[in-house]
């Protein structure tokens, strides 16, 4: 699978509650909290980004919160992948689970500009930056994380193994 | 090559002899956790994989307690369909207004998580009830709606980081103190995905309030999870509240640690984190002078009747200042109950705070003390992130109850003997 994209940048520990402010959980509807997209740090930012756009960070991205909201949100306002330095452990595991594509590329994070366009190639292991020509390698997904994304997602899982065991 | 007590309580819940840092192993759960934000995508989840019944009835705990009592319509819905599930499903562990409490204080006090338990919860503090000697992690929705079908979490054994705690902590350093000292330390993703195992000659002094309050501030370090070992001190406080059986897991002598940190607890003072992250710590002395607008005294990091009878302590005979609302949050039923017996409610209403139903409300700005643009409150919850507690111009530093009943009295960040 290949993702295309232009980038926005954000900083180190970008949190859940600036992903999307608490005071929106009162919902869990994407196209709504998708409106409340990083809006404590860039109020506009829910209308600028387009469908397939990529968010590239630093380091702890998504740390705080354990709310299922912000990968939604974000997948809400048409972001097509995250590339961070690193993540925040429950923001990595909810994203496998319920299917943002999210990279751990910290050279990547480092030398990406606001506005380049990149091209992500899932098998590969590879981030093209189109607008400069780099070639960035993400780190490899363990072989249970694919296995979850090949069944499609943890419920399908999940319910392949409750089958087996009753 | 021996185990530490997070890896031996994963292998024992995955029917594995043992197993190392890294691999990824599918584990029973004890209890499954979800609260009034995010059970309602769980449900939602379980209901559309069709799942027929929850995996144990008596497994399942769902706690409304963020915006409850319902601050507005929408979350009255979010509620009530946890309230419907819970009838249809016939789980036992559903806390409606009158029972609830802020969930991290209140399922073990109910004697729900016990120690040796592997416990999952969808909400990032759920690695509270390490503090027993459990393995308790927070995850997210969908991993409860699998939990609650299949009984199962999938998990990457963490590393695990020993934090020798050596000394006695001086007058006003609570269990608070001493967790902000560390992540100001360490740092926001010091103990990113490993574990914080706590050891050392300091802990006979640290009570089961501040152990809870320890474990429970893991998550902003990082970690997966943070685990006090069993002793006298979380032997009489499961033999109080348990209501099943325990076991006791050790670390192994020779268990490997990623790295081990070494504090002498009789040196530090109480700590103060600054906006916008919990590892912006400065000992009280240092704080200069920062006037405030609101304290709140609660939540699932401090909203223990021990953190009460701290702030109490400080308030007795005192008036909270002028400019300053002071809003205090007892976690639970029964400490609220407690509370009023031992007079404290009282002594808090006459030093003109409020007391308000247990609730995280203002915690994480979700109702009953949320700030205006520029305002700043000292809180005793555990995050200070922009935006956390309202406006995202407004400010929270974070205390312990002493330091912020101080800050109440004084109208700006003090420590208790300034004002005592
Ligand atoms: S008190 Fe605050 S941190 Fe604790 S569960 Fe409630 S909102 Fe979360």
């Amino acid at each position: 699978m290949k993702i295309e994209g232009r980038v926005w940048k954000f900083g180190d520990d970008v949190d859940t509650d600036v992903i999307i402010p608490a005071r929106y959980l009162n919902t869990s509807d994407p196209a709504e909290l998708a409106r409340h997209c990083m809006e404590d740090l860039d109020p506009e930012f829910s209308g600028k980004v387009s469908a397939g756009d990529i968010i590239v960070a630093g380091k702890n991205f998504g740390c705080g919160s354990s709310r299922e909201h912000a990968p939604i949100a974000i997948k809400g306002a048409g972001v097509s992948a995250v590339v961070a330095r690193s993540f925040a452990r429950i923001f990595y595991r909810n994203s496998f689970n319920m299917g943002l594509p999210i990279f751990e590329a910290p050279e990547a994070a480092e030398r990406v500009n606001e506005g380049d366009e990149l091209m992500i190639d899932m098998e590969a292991g590879t981030i093209t930056n189109r607008t400069t020509g780099d070639v960035f390698t993400v780190e490899p997904v363990p072989r249970f994380m694919r296995e979850l994304i090949d069944a499609g997602g943890l419920m399908e899982y999940m319910k392949g193994r409750v089958k087996r065991s009753r | 090559m021996g185990m530490t007590l997070t890896e031996k309580i994963i292998a024992a819940h995955a029917g594995l002899d043992r197993v190392e840092p890294g691999q990824l192993v599918l584990a029973g759960v004890d209890l499954a956790l979800g609260n009034d934000i995010t059970s309602p995508i769980a449900i939602k989840q379980f209901e559309s994989a069709g799942a027929g019944e929850v995996f144990d009835t008596g497994k399942v705990a769902l706690v409304p307690d963020h915006f409850t009592p319902n601050k507005d319509i929408k979350s009255a819905e979010q509620v009530k369909m946890m309230r419907d599930f819970s009838r249809k499903f016939r789980i036992e562990n559903f806390f409606d207004i009158g029972e609830m409490g802020i969930e991290h204080v209140l399922l073990p006090d109910r004697g729900l998580v016990v120690p040796g338990d592997l416990v999952i919860g969808a909400d990032s503090h759920t690695c509270t009830y390490g503090a027993l000697c459990a393995f308790s992690s927070g995850v997210g929705s969908t991993d409860l709606a699998a939990a609650m079908m299949s009984g199962e979490v999938w998990l990457k054994v963490p590393e695990s980081i020993l934090f020798l705690l050596e000394g006695k902590p001086g007058r006003w350093v609570e269990g608070k103190d001493i967790i902000l000292y560390i992540i100001g330390d360490i740092g926001v993703d010091g103990a990113l995905y490993r574990s914080m195992e706590y050891g050392g000659s300091g802990l006979p002094h640290l009570t089961m309030a501040w152990r809870f309050t320890m474990a429970n501030m893991a998550i902003e370090a990082g970690a997966k999870n943070g685990i006090f070992p069993f002793d006298a001190i979380t032997r009489e406080y499961t033999e109080k509240h348990a209501k099943r059986a325990f076991r006791v897991f050790e670390a192994d002598g020779d268990a490997r640690y990623a790295d081990v940190k070494t504090y002498d607890l009789s040196t530090l003072e109480p700590q103060v984190a600054f906006p916008h992250l919990p590892e912006n710590t400065r000992p009280i002395s240092s704080v200069g002078n920062i006037e405030i607008d609101q304290v709140v005294i609660g939540s699932c990091t401090n909203g223990r009747i021990e953190d009460l009878r701290s702030a109490a302590e400080v308030l007795r005979g005192k008036r909270v200042h002028g400019n300053v609302r002071m809003i205090v949050i007892p976690a639970t039923q029964e400490i609220y109950l407690h509370a009023l017996r031992e007079g404290l409610i009282e002594l808090f209403v006459s030093a003109g705070g409020v007391v308000s139903t247990p609730t995280c409300g203002p915690c994480l700005g979700g109702h009953m003390g949320v700030l205006a643009e520029g305002e700043r409150a000292v809180a005793t919850t555990n995050r200070n992130f922009v935006g956390r507690m309202g406006h995202p111009g407004s400010e929270v530093y974070l205390a312990n109850p002493a330091v912020a009943a101080a800050s109440a009295v004084a109208g700006r960040i003090a420590g208790p003997d300034e004002v005592l």
